[in-house]
């Protein structure tokens, strides 16, 4: 699609959405809600493994400093959303510039395992640091502003600051530093001899995805009014992957598909069966087997058999 | 040496070793700006070791390396890039999922410093010099083609318009015709040629095609067990009883 429809497709969707309360079901507007979080969640991650080719298994992490940050700082401290938001965002870049600064050192499944221990410790620490997050408890009863309350109001705002920070990394992504990005993900060799640190464009992006995965993570504590440490297991950091390998990895909408697809069906397995893990597994089985570049791809696959472009 | 030139690498008791072979023994070489030179040498004789010791890609064991008076040793090759060395490579090393335009857009991005621009969209920038590169190299009828899916000597032309991205003052070829037919081979090398001339550059370069060699190069050095056994105006070169004994006498290289 050239950019000028991608525009108005984004524009298109997101007025449908605002529509989308006027329905008066509020399954519908906690549903949409929760997909707009992970979609972002999901596009903070492909920042990392889609654009410059470096595979995370720890994104949870950022997710749960976002969340964990600003519920403590809402209610723990009595700040203002204004304040207390964007500190999240920046405390879990913050974190994500430290472990990335070690992370970007290794490549490959060394990388990834790293990531993974990070994550870990950052778990470890929600879990056994009480007094301020809660430990296994969780922490609860959020303060949030009373205009935000209302599930319809928190809809709004939620697809406010998605939409934002949506923006944001699809300019990131298309930016020449993003360019930059997609040539370290091809050849690193190659781009260090035209003249770029690639291992700085690796922490670069390490902190952009744990920013905007911070953010998710500040947005899906108020929405539940509750963090807990299994936001921060490293089931999530599978589980977000997971979304952005189906959606496809090499597409900048792919995770939002995903994150939209499998949130979905995991809502509607849970009504029929408690075998979630088990259909995720099939899930992903699909996904290695016959969707290798995700249902973005398969949608090109489709429009080429079909004739169209 | 011609009186006045001015020496431009300058690369002393250079000694690289890998699990005990040595790949480079104590080399010492002089390349002076705007000169055309060649590196020969059999397979293995470690040329390409000699350029990547150069590129910061591999660091000496022992030795320096200064390029315009700086010593290039211990530096990464990105820093080296921006001092004005570029190089392409033997194997192919393009983006070969990219398209050919966007291969040379990127590199013109980094060399400009933009790769830390989070606002400018990539696609918009340079779309002039990509061009003009491409027309330089010959491949401005594939631009919006996937690098990977180009002829090999057309990669091999692509590498050349990455390396011209960078606005090198000393480019390194290795082995710029290698698996190329005679037709492509003499085609590229004419090219070469009026690129090095019509920008001023100074040219290294390591080939096994001597026909090549002895046709552009106005110096050659010649490698052997990794040691430099004669450098000098080709005719000396070819008359050294050295090189014709190890290299040119014996060996059917065509």
């Amino acid at each position: 699609m050239p950019p000028r429809n991608q525009l108005i497709a984004s524009a298109a969707l997101v007025v449908l959405l605002a529509l989308l309360p006027l329905a008066g079901s509020r399954y519908a507007v906690d549903l949409s809600t929760e997909v707009l979080i992970y979609a972002l969640f999901a596009l903070s991650l492909n920042v990392l493994i889609g654009f410059t080719g470096n595979v995370s298994f720890g994104h949870a992490a950022y997710f749960a400093i976002g969340g964990y940050t600003c519920a403590i700082l809402l209610t723990t401290y009595r700040w203002p959303l204004a304040i207390s938001l964007p500190a999240a965002v920046v405390l879990a870049g913050l974190v994500a510039a430290v472990v990335g600064y070690f992370c970007v050192r290794l490549t490959q499944i060394y990388f990834a395992m790293l990531t993974l221990a990070f994550a870990m410790l950052v778990w470890g620490v929600a879990f056994k640091w009480k007094e301020v997050t809660g430990g296994d408890d969780g922490f609860t009863g959020i303060n949030l502003p009373a205009m935000l309350t209302n599930h319809v109001s928190y809809f709004y705002f939620t697809l406010a600051v998605v939409t934002v920070a949506v923006a944001a990394l699809w300019m990131i992504c298309h930016s020449a530093f993003g360019l930059t990005l997609v040539a370290v993900r091809e050849n690193s060799v190659r781009t260090g001899f035209i003249g770029v640190d690639t291992r700085r464009m690796r922490w670069a992006a390490f902190t952009v995805a744990g920013s905007f995965g911070g953010l998710a993570g500040a947005l899906f504590g108020m929405y539940h009014r509750g963090m807990y440490i299994e936001n921060a297991f490293w089931t999530e950091s599978a589980q977000v992957l997971i979304m952005v390998l189906l959606g496809g990895m090499y597409s900048f909408v792919g995770p939002i598909l995903g994150a939209a697809t499998l949130h979905l069906l995991q809502v509607f397995t849970n009504q029929y069966t408690t075998y979630w893990p088990t259909v995720l597994g099939l899930i992903l089985l699909v996904i290695v087997m016959v969707l290798p570049d995700g249902l973005i791809g398969l949608v090109s696959r489709v429009r080429a058999r079909w004739g169209k472009t | 040496m011609s009186a006045g030139a001015q020496t431009m690498l300058k690369i002393g008791g250079l000694w690289k070793s890998f699990a005990g072979f040595v790949a480079t023994r104590d080399v010492s070489f002089e390349l002076e700006a705007g000169e055309v030179h060649a590196v020969i040498g059999p397979n293995g004789a470690g040329k390409t070791t000699f350029f990547n010791l150069i590129t910061g890609h591999l660091r000496p064991d022992k030795g320096s390396v200064a390029f315009e008076g700086r010593d290039l040793v211990g530096l990464p090759p990105q820093r080296i890039v921006r001092l004005g060395i570029a190089r392409s490579f033997q194997r192919i090393n393009i983006y070969p999922r990219l398209t050919v335009f966007e291969n040379v857009q990127v590199a013109l991005i980094a060399h400009e410093g933009q790769q830390w621009n989070l606002f400018r969209p990539g696609r918009s920038l340079h779309r002039e010099g990509t061009r003009e590169l491409l027309e330089l190299v010959g491949l401005a009828a594939e631009a919006t083609e996937t690098a990977g899916e180009l002829s090999y000597g057309k990669q091999k032309q692509l590498e050349l318009a990455i390396a011209l991205a960078s606005q090198p003052r000393l480019l390194l070829l290795d082995e710029p015709t290698a698996g190329m037919s005679p037709q492509e081979t003499s085609e590229t090398i004419a090219s070469v040629r009026d690129i090095v001339k019509a920008r001023g550059l100074t040219l290294l370069f390591t080939e096994h095609d001597m026909s090549v060699v002895f046709g552009i190069a106005e110096r050659i050095s010649v490698l052997h067990h990794g040691e430099m056994i004669a450098s000098g105006a080709p005719d000396a070169v070819r008359n050294d009883p050295e090189v014709k004994r190890v290299y040119l006498g014996n060996n059917a290289h065509g």
